[in-house]
């Protein structure tokens, strides 16, 4: 009965982790320091965040889920491109649809969707988990990854957004009366529109995130 | 099968494999994108379509409905058919050129061309008092990258009744503000000729600093914005003079009726 092997449920405590851990204390942004540059350009609005949030989950998901199913076929000297050549096809995918059906939000967006294909998160992913790992975890890896990226994405955005535009999904939340061309003592903080604040709040939440979880904090 | 059985015999660092494996990939990879290129295509023109008719009925103000339309597609094209009956291509000596479409030039190739070879693309609309209004294409550059609007002039074909203007990168809070109700606002009621008649081209001035409230041809730059101003101010020059002959003619033809 020995070679009847256990077989790993689904969603085991292991393959949960899988997802949990990225959004957290492995997070690729606030902990690997992976995709800053996307993070600062597309962070100005939440509506264009989330959707590339989605758009980057979709893309670590599929392309650590294909890696992984053809990952012994692999010839060992051109993985690199083979990664790339997969990589590339999806992002190519996501932005044609994205043009399709959310023609604004892909505006706005414009070549930071391609530039998904240069993102260190995924290709990190593919190398560090998907070429040694069954395509499930591997999935979930990518799912993983994606979210803890679109987490800190949509935490920047919110305040970025709020601050600097003073809406939130493009509806106000700051009422016009506050404003001192309209009589008010309020003015938005064009800073937050432009990329260095968002480098600042993304070291804010790495101090808020370090100071909370002390393990993360290097020697 | 033998196939499958030589493959798998292979050594799978040799430089057949790595070819071979190289080939099959990039084949499957291609016809996949052909095939999701091909079929998005039709909507990605589609939204391209009616994103530039929602321009050009924005500088007319007849675009107002179109967030709250439950079908844009539908709705802009209705609006348009509505309000623009005529679409004409002109060129510099003021002759229209027939067998173009106004709407399916693309203003970035005859922007390029020396002003004696283009095509310029005109509009006609017709709002809902009778009055007739001439709507421009514009395009030029920003700082960061292209610039675009649409410009509607009166019946004089010298006052200007709207504006709008995009860009593609300009910087948030700074160039970006062109795009903004406020800043196109002032463009309204400004002329482009000096005078009445339409003998000398003077185009708008884009003033740093703010223009002289009763300045016929001035409206205010954007502070911090001053290439993009700049870059505004070249772009209605360069693609509204063009049309002088053509508007002399209309003007003209009006008169002797």
């Amino acid at each position: 009965m020995s070679e009847v092997k256990e077989k790993e449920s689904w969603f085991s405590p292991k393959n949960i982790k899988l997802l949990t851990d990225p959004i957290d204390s492995k997070n690729p942004i606030t902990v690997l320091v992976l995709g800053i540059c996307s993070a600062l350009a597309v962070t100005v609005k939440l509506k264009p965040a989330i959707v590339m949030a989605i758009s980057v989950t979709v893309v670590t998901a599929f392309s650590n889920l294909i890696i992984s199913l053809i990952r012994n076929s692999i010839p060992n000297r051109i993985r690199i491109i083979v990664q790339l050549v997969v990589i590339a096809a999806l992002v190519i995918i996501v932005d044609q649809i994205l043009k399709a059906y959310v023609y604004d939000v892909s505006k706005q967006l414009s070549v930071f969707v391609g530039l998904i294909i240069t993102n260190c998160i995924i290709m990190g992913r593919l190398e560090a988990f998907a070429l040694g790992n069954k395509p499930w975890p591997s999935f979930l890896d990518g799912i993983g990854n994606g979210l803890g990226y679109g987490l800190i994405l949509v935490v920047v955005a919110f305040f970025r957004e709020l601050l600097g535009s003073g809406t939130l999904f493009g509806y106000r939340v700051v009422p016009v009366e506050w404003y001192i061309k309209n009589g008010g003592f309020y003015e938005n903080n064009g800073m937050m529109i432009l990329p260095p604040m968002a480098l600042i709040t993304v070291g804010i939440i790495i101090w808020i995130q370090r100071s909370r979880n002390r393990k993360l904090i290097e020697e | 099968m033998k196939l499958l059985e030589k493959i798998k015999g292979l050594d799978r660092n040799g430089n057949t494999y790595t070819f071979m494996y190289a080939s099959g990939l990039v084949i499957i990879v291609a016809m996949l994108l052909a095939t999701a290129s091909t079929a998005l295509k039709p909507v990605q023109t589609k939204n391209v379509e009616t994103e530039k008719k929602i321009d050009i009925l924005r500088s007319i103000g007849k675009a107002e409905g179109v967030d709250q339309a439950r079908n844009k597609h539908a709705f802009v094209a209705e609006t348009f058919e509505k309000y623009i009956p005529e679409q004409l291509v002109v060129n510099s000596q003021g002759d229209s050129i027939q067998g173009l479409r106004a709407f399916s030039i693309d203003l970035k190739v005859e922007m390029a061309k020396p002003l004696e070879q283009r095509n310029l693309p005109l509009y006609k609309a017709i709002l809902d008092d009778g009055s007739v209004k001439y709507i421009i294409p514009l395009r030029g550059r920003g700082l960061w990258g292209p610039i675009w609007g649409y410009i509607a002039l009166n019946a004089d074909l010298n006052t200007i009744f709207g504006a709008t203007f995009s860009h593609q990168g300009e910087t948030p809070g700074l160039g970006a503000e062109i795009s903004t109700p406020e800043f196109q606002a002032q463009f309204k009621g400004k002329t482009i000729f000096e005078g009445d008649s339409i003998l000398t081209f003077t185009s708008i001035k884009v003033v740093k600093g703010g223009a002289t409230p009763n300045d016929p041809h001035g409206v205010d730059a954007i502070s911090g914005g001053t290439i993009t101003s700049k870059g505004l101010e070249s772009m209605l020059r360069d693609c509204l003079w063009g049309y002088q002959k053509y508007f002399e003619k209309i003007k003209n033809s009006i008169s002797h009726e």
